[in-house]
């Protein structure tokens, strides 16, 4: 930052009272209190077990265990000095840093954890690893999400951007028997749904919430008819696609607990590291994020330097539409295997949650799409322990916490000053 | 560089916006082009910068003919614009904005901010701006916003600089800073095209004058032709714009307004403890350059301003704290600033707009019911009564021109039994005749005893309606002056300084 | 014409702006966050009812290429077709045509049973099934013409569903239809506090509406799913399955012309609640307050409506009209005890209801018939051609983009372009006087 001072010396500055934003420290407290209550007030007897590796891991750690109540009202106290450290923190007139909500959720997850796991075992690699493997569609459709907005169109259209990238890599994959194929095949899938979108809401100025909702439907009626008409008729030659194998990654693949989980992966789990760096950086410190933003924020001020509006929105949605279809294929090439009927599941609606609740930005909604990702394979964990808490409630987070961003209750969400406004010359 | 317009003509269906315009701006003067709004003075400029593409006509910069597509040929071809409304990105810092559309970039495409920032910093050296180049151009004061507009255009290499109504938002000490830098930019061998419809701006800077009038030439004239002659050529005839007006049989203090602060969202303080009065019978004007809490004040009476401290009282009772609904019950007649906006509901026809602050009971609803018989009789007798151009009461608000729109708010307004009527802005954008019958009518509501606050920039209605001028500048009030006032002394106080001697009312 | 019918073809067509503007003239920018919905509202109430048809036919068409290609007698002839070219054509007429006719037969009138009182049961299925597209139809439409998207259909479906399914089985003893109106209020209510969940969000903090709708519907699929796998609940005594007990026959909506034909009282209350949004939106007071916010929020605010309140409102309605056809399903279509797939999509159907209809009552109502049949034929062609019922989401959702884009259906059927020049804002040309500064 320059060190000059600004001297208006002509303008209206008027003399301004400091606004401090109490929301973080705020949400912060009712979580903090949240936890003494239920980690400490009404907490579990036992001991808490925790396994740190698999016994294919390169560093064999010795499972975890602790006493639950000792631990839970540790960690409460943690999250409670944490949230009084945020209040003084906003009582300086500054603002709460991404670190600290970041590492007041890990306390928090940590505390609930051992507050479930009571006289019960976790298994904690299985559950991060099985977390990146949901993160990583809703992370491509995220990063699709950001690009999108970013650049001024409303994304609501990722659902059918995955499911369609899903549909078309399990074809082509099985079909050429490479899943490289597919690959390229979702990605040409994603971006043809985008290009609808890109079409309509660019070229036909048709609402971009009704044309994202329309092509959801498109695609999940397109898909579900030529599965159950063609797919199921002759599944070995359509819907039996070869799967991407693991690449451990020397070195990083043997640090304890993450190296299994984010370095022993498929490619597809590596693009995605790539694509959100790419994005993160793109977006911020080169030319094409420049005026993608300027796209976004003000189209007209864009248009009078000479930067084409609706030619710029509309290849970076279709740019879009082909990173989503990445996180489409994941479904088919990496996880599941076999396409099936709308199999994606509202993930591109998470992937929008994660936009939003990561406020538009690549880093922040890949965290955000981290944490959607371990809340529902967090449920399914605790479905097989059995869980005090039922596993509809946890399913719900990705949702509630929504609602919560744009209610403005988690911090401030603000979108692009012109996302999902058309850009008309006049 | 020397700019040539030779015969441009713009039509955008039926109306001609320009037709066959020609000019020529010499290298190193500054050009004035003078017109009314909506002469088409800036569909001129744009198709100058490309946004739009002519009919007719050509372009030529040095002599040789130019075609341009877009704004980014303009530009390439050496012309910049200070845009009416800044084309500048709120969110992005000074730099970012200076440097949009050509981005200067190291390997892969990424943004070189040094040199962005260096070139922010020469420029502004070269003019005597102190511009933090990381500064966010959203926080900045107006006037510091126009100056990045300008740097933005002066780094693309302007040779021509076209400065579209740039001293509509500048209070006068701003725009007679604008003056200097504009001479400075002669000096430096800049051609400039200047926008207006201000006379005196004309006066002081001009070289050359073209006055424009419904999109034609209608002539040039030199700097040192009177206002008179410059009004009567962009108008077409002499302006007469004093209204017959008697004196004002003064009542009682109706609006009382005490010690008023607003502050708004983002907690800057718009109106800064003001206090002032209406009396019965009485036209109070606000004057003062837009932007100085003008607005802020008629929305804090209008119950439309969450954050207010002080005291409004009419008739004796507070208004401060009431919703808009109790406000307009309390018989507060409202035209406001930007009917489009905010005065019609441009869908709606002309019989739904007639209702549309009336919708909570009768004589227009009953049981819940809308009574359509009643409404049209109304509705037919208003477009009589206030002469509305339309094809009936089912026309479109949309659909009618802005002096019509402009009745239609008024008839609403003023076929309630008032007790206080605020009209911020009444006449903007409206022609002449559409003035006077607006004009005319404020008049007739004070004669019959009605208290009228009259909030406008335009000095010329200001001191054509007011009984008192009471003048806004950052958020206070300087001061409050009779009717009469000379116009430069009102001026001075558009400025925030309060002449000595001056009397208050 | 009279001020009666205040929003008709008069407004300019499609979204383009008036060119005859300048930009940049003072006090004349419109709100870009309210001249997204201008233009919605626009181009959904104006379209002409020809390009609806035509966009029907479009689709058909479309649906038609889709069921011939998918045809394996289509694919078998095609491998020799420069042979024996008119296999392939016979195969191609024989596929499409038998989609459409079991489509006809399975939706209006089957020919082929005996006796009028058999044939006519297709048509009973379509108003069947048309009966809660009605209603929710009609909740999505409101929304539109008050400016906002309820994309939370399936939700206030849901819970409005689970609240009249709940009273229905288990407030035994109450007689017929006091049971059946305390059911039926339930559901409404709960629809209502669902939708107006959205709607207080868009008031009090201006959440957008269409994020929360859309969270909102997967909230409540998993608490709904909660309920009908928790005991006590919703969950059939005794069962492990996430399902209802059936409903007490003293809160079945009874049918309409005997037990033979699908058809129930439901239909008769959807009439009558398209009579009543009729009346809301273009007699009431309440109605002309809506859509004052929906054209114009900040003329409305103005103007003395409390936009906020309008916005909860707005919601509160659609959401109870929604929840409506929540209890529609459970307590006439399926009342045999419910699960959480209970809404069958009719919450995203809905928007292309209200889209197709054009958010005006009687075109809901003709909309959701026409939806109706695609889903009672569907069926029908999926179990006597094979042809999957998603056909029918493919057919619907073309339907919906093409009226949402009339210059590409003109384009396709190449129909001239309307006169986009109609008179508006003229005024802009006239001007501002000059300042005279002595």
């Amino acid at each position: 930052m320059s060190s000059q001072t600004l001297h208006p010396s002509a303008g209206v500055a008027l003399e301004r009272t400091v606004v401090k934003n109490w929301k973080g420290p705020i949400a912060l407290s009712i979580f903090a209190a949240l936890s003494v209550l239920l980690f400490g007030v009404f907490a579990r007897p036992g001991t808490s077990h925790f396994r740190l590796s698999t016994s294919t891991d390169f560093v064999q750690l010795p499972q975890l265990d602790v006493p639950t109540t000792l631990t839970g009202w540790i960690l409460a106290i943690v999250t409670v000095l944490l949230a009084a450290w945020s209040v003084w923190i906003v009582s300086q007139s500054r603002r709460v840093p991404l670190w600290l909500t970041i590492g007041f959720a890990i306390v928090f997850m940590a505390g609930f954890l051992t507050w479930v796991a009571a006289d019960a075992l976790i298994p904690i690699p299985g559950l991060l690893i099985g977390a990146v493997s949901l993160s990583v569609p809703l992370i491509f459709g995220a990063m699709s999400g950001v690009i999108s907005e970013r650049s001024g169109v409303i994304n609501i259209a990722i659902e059918g951007q995955l499911l369609f990238g899903a549909f078309a890599s399990a074809v082509v994959a099985s079909m050429t028997g490479s899943p490289w194929a597919g690959l390229v095949a979702a990605m040409v899938a994603g971006t043809l749904v985008s290009f609808a979108l890109a079409a309509f809401a660019i070229k036909y100025i048709v609402d971009q919430i009704i044309v994202g909702v329309v092509l959801n439907v498109l695609v999940s009626g397109l898909t579900g008819f030529l599965y159950s008409k063609v797919l199921t008729e002759n599944p070995g030659f359509l819907n039996t696609p070869p799967r991407f194998d693991r690449i451990d990654i020397p070195i990083l693949g043997q640090i304890p607990i993450i190296g299994p989980v984010l370095f022993d992966q498929t490619i597809i789990v590596y693009f995605m590291y790539i694509v959100v760096a790419g994005v993160a950086y793109a977006l911020f410190r080169t030319r094409w994020g420049l005026r993608t933003r300027s796209v976004g924020e003000h189209p007209q001020a864009a248009d009078t330097v000479g930067i084409k509006v609706n030619l710029r929105r509309f290849w970076n949605v279709s740019l879009a539409g082909a990173i989503a279809g990445f996180g489409g294929a994941y479904f088919t090439l990496g996880s599941v295997g076999s396409f099936t009927k709308d199999m994606t599941a509202g993930a591109g609606f998470i992937a929008l949650a994660a936009v939003i609740f990561g406020r538009w930005d690549p880093i922040r909604a890949m965290l955000a799409g981290l944490l959607f990702g371990f809340a529902t394979n967090l449920q399914s964990v605790l479905g097989i322990i059995g869980s005090p808490v039922p596993s509809q409630f946890m399913l719900m987070l990705p949702y509630v916490v929504t609602i919560f961003a744009v209610a403005g209750l988690v911090g401030q969400s603000r979108p692009p000053a012109n996302d999902g406004k058309p850009y008309i010359k006049s | 560089m020397k700019l040539e317009l030779k015969g441009i003509t713009k039509r955008f269906g039926a109306l001609v916006a320009n037709d066959h315009i020609s000019l020529v701006v010499e290298p190193g003067e500054i050009h004035c082009l003078l017109g009314e709004n909506g002469a088409g003075k800036s569909t001129l400029m744009n198709v100058l910068y490309g946004l739009y593409q002519a009919d007719e006509g050509e372009i030529l910069l040095d002599d040789v003919v130019q075609n341009f597509h877009g704004p980014g040929d303009a530009m390439a071809a050496g012309i910049g614009m200070v845009h009416q409304h800044f084309m500048l990105i709120p969110v992005f810092t000074v730099a970012e904005n200076v440097m949009l559309g050509h981005e200067p970039t190291s390997f892969g495409g990424r943004l070189n901010m040094a040199k962005a920032r260096e070139q922010v910093r020469e420029i502004s050296k070269r003019f005597g701006f102190d511009l933090d180049p990381d500064a966010i151009v959203g926080d900045l004061p107006v006037g510091v916003q126009q100056r990045v507009e300008i740097i933005k255009a002066l780094s693309r290499d302007a040779k021509v600089l076209v400065f579209d109504e740039p001293t509509a938002v500048l209070t006068p000490q701003e725009t007679d800073e604008l003056m200097v830098i504009m001479k400075q930019l002669r000096e430096a061998g800049t051609s400039i095209v200047f926008i207006t419809h201000k006379l005196r701006e004309v006066r002081e800077v001009a070289d050359t004058i073209t006055v424009i009038r419904l999109g034609k030439v209608v002539g040039e004239a030199s700097p040192t032709a009177s206002n008179e002659e410059l009004a009567s050529m962009m108008v077409g005839r002499a302006i007469e714009l004093t209204i017959e007006k008697g004196k004002a049989k003064l009542g009682e203090p109706a609006l009382v307004v005490n010690k008023l602060s607003v502050i708004d969202p983002i907690g800057q303080l718009v109106v800064n403890n003001i206090s002032f009065d209406v009396k019965e019978g009485e036209i109070v004007a606000i004057a003062g350059v837009q932007g100085n809490g003008q607005t802020e004040l008629v929305e804090a009476i209008m119950g439309l301003q969450p954050k207010v401290t002080g005291e409004i009282a009419l008739g004796g009772k507070s208004l401060v704290g009431r919703s808009v609904r109790e406000v307009l019950d309390a018989g507060v007649g409202f035209v406001p600033e930007d009917r489009n906006e905010d005065g019609l509901v441009s869908e709606f026809t002309i019989a739904e707009n007639l209702m549309l602050d009336r919708s909570t009971g009768e004589p227009f609803v009953k049981y819940g019911g809308l009574q359509l018989a009643v409404l049209a009789d109304f509705a037919e007798e208003k477009l009589t009564e206030f002469d509305i151009r339309a094809q009936g009461i089912a026309t479109h608000a949309g659909n009618l021109s802005g002096g019509n729109q402009q009745k239609v708010v008024l008839a609403r307004e003023l076929s309630r039994h008032l007790s206080l009527l605020v009209a911020a802005q009444p006449t903007r954008g409206l022609d002449v005749g559409s003035v006077e019958f607006v004009h005319t009518r404020i008049v007739e509501a004070r004669d019959s005893g009605v208290p009228v606050l009259v909030v406008s920039t335009e000095l010329d209605e200001v001191v054509a309606l007011a009984d008192r001028i009471a003048v806004m500048y950052r958020g206070g009030i300087v001061g409050i002056v009779p009717g009469d006032t000379p116009r430069d002394v009102l001026g001075l106080m558009m400025a925030g300084e309060m002449p000595t001697g001056g009397k208050a009312a | 014409m009279s001020a009666n019918e205040p929003v008709d073809s008069q407004l300019p067509t499609i979204a383009q702006e008036s060119p005859n503007r300048e930009p940049g003239q003072d006090g004349t920018e419109v709100d870009p966050g309210r001249s997204r919905w201008s233009v919605a509202i626009r181009e959904i109430l104006n379209g002409s009812a020809m390009i609806s048809v035509l966009a029907v036919i479009l689709a058909i068409v479309i649906g038609g290429i889709l069921i011939a290609v998918t045809d394996d007698t289509v694919q078998e002839t095609a491998g020799y077709f420069f042979s024996r070219p008119g296999d392939m054509f016979s195969a191609i007429w024989n596929s499409v045509s038998g989609a459409y006719i079991s489509l006809f037969q399975g939706s209006i009138y089957n020919f082929r049973r005996p006796g009028f009182a058999n044939g006519i049961r297709p048509l009973m299925d379509t108003l069947t099934f048309a009966t809660p597209l009605i209603v929710a139809g009609l909740g999505v439409a409101l929304g539109f013409r008050a400016g906002l998207f309820n994309i939370g259909g399936r939700g206030q479906m849901l819970f409005g569903a689970s609240a009249a399914g709940w009273v229905a089985f288990s407030f035994s003893g109450l007689p017929f239809p006091i049971h059946l109106i305390v059911a039926i209020v339930a559901g409404v209510a709960a629809g209502a506090v669902w939708g107006g969940i959205a709607g207080l969000l868009k008031a009090t903090t201006g959440a957008n509406e269409v994020i929360t709708t859309i969270m909102l519907n997967y909230v409540a699929y998993y608490f709904v799913y909660w309920m009908l796998s928790t005991q006590g609940l919703l969950q059939l005594p005794g069962s492990n399955n996430p399902k209802s007990p059936a409903m007490l026959p003293s809160a079945v909506l009874p049918p309409m012309f005997g037990v033979q034909y699908s058809l129930h009282w439901g239909f008769i209350v959807a009439i009558a609640v398209t009579i009543f949004v009729w009346w809301l939106l273009n007699r009431s007071r309440l109605g002309f307050e809506f859509k004052a916010v929906g054209f114009n929020p900040n003329a409305a605010r103005v103007a003395g409506i409390n936009v906020p309140r309008m916005m909860t409102y707005v919601m509160l309605f659609s959401g109870a009209l929604v929840g409506l056809a929540g209890v529609f399903q459970v307590l006439g279509t399926v009342t045999t005890g419910f699960s959480s797939g209970i809404d069958a999509g009719i919450g995203f159907d809905a928007i292309t209801v209200a889209l197709l209809g054009r958010s005006r009552p009687w075109g809901v109502f003709a909309a959701a018939i026409l939806f109706g049949a695609f889903k009672a034929g569907g069926f029908a062609m999926q179990a006597s051609q094979g042809i999957p019922v998603d056909i029918v989401l493919v057919v619907q959702s073309v339907i919906v983009l093409l009226i949402a884009a009339p210059p590409l259906v003109r384009a396709v059927f190449r129909l001239p372009k309307p006169n986009l020049l109609a008179p508006v804002k003229s005024a802009k040309s006239q001007g501002k006087k000059a300042v005279v500064t002595k």
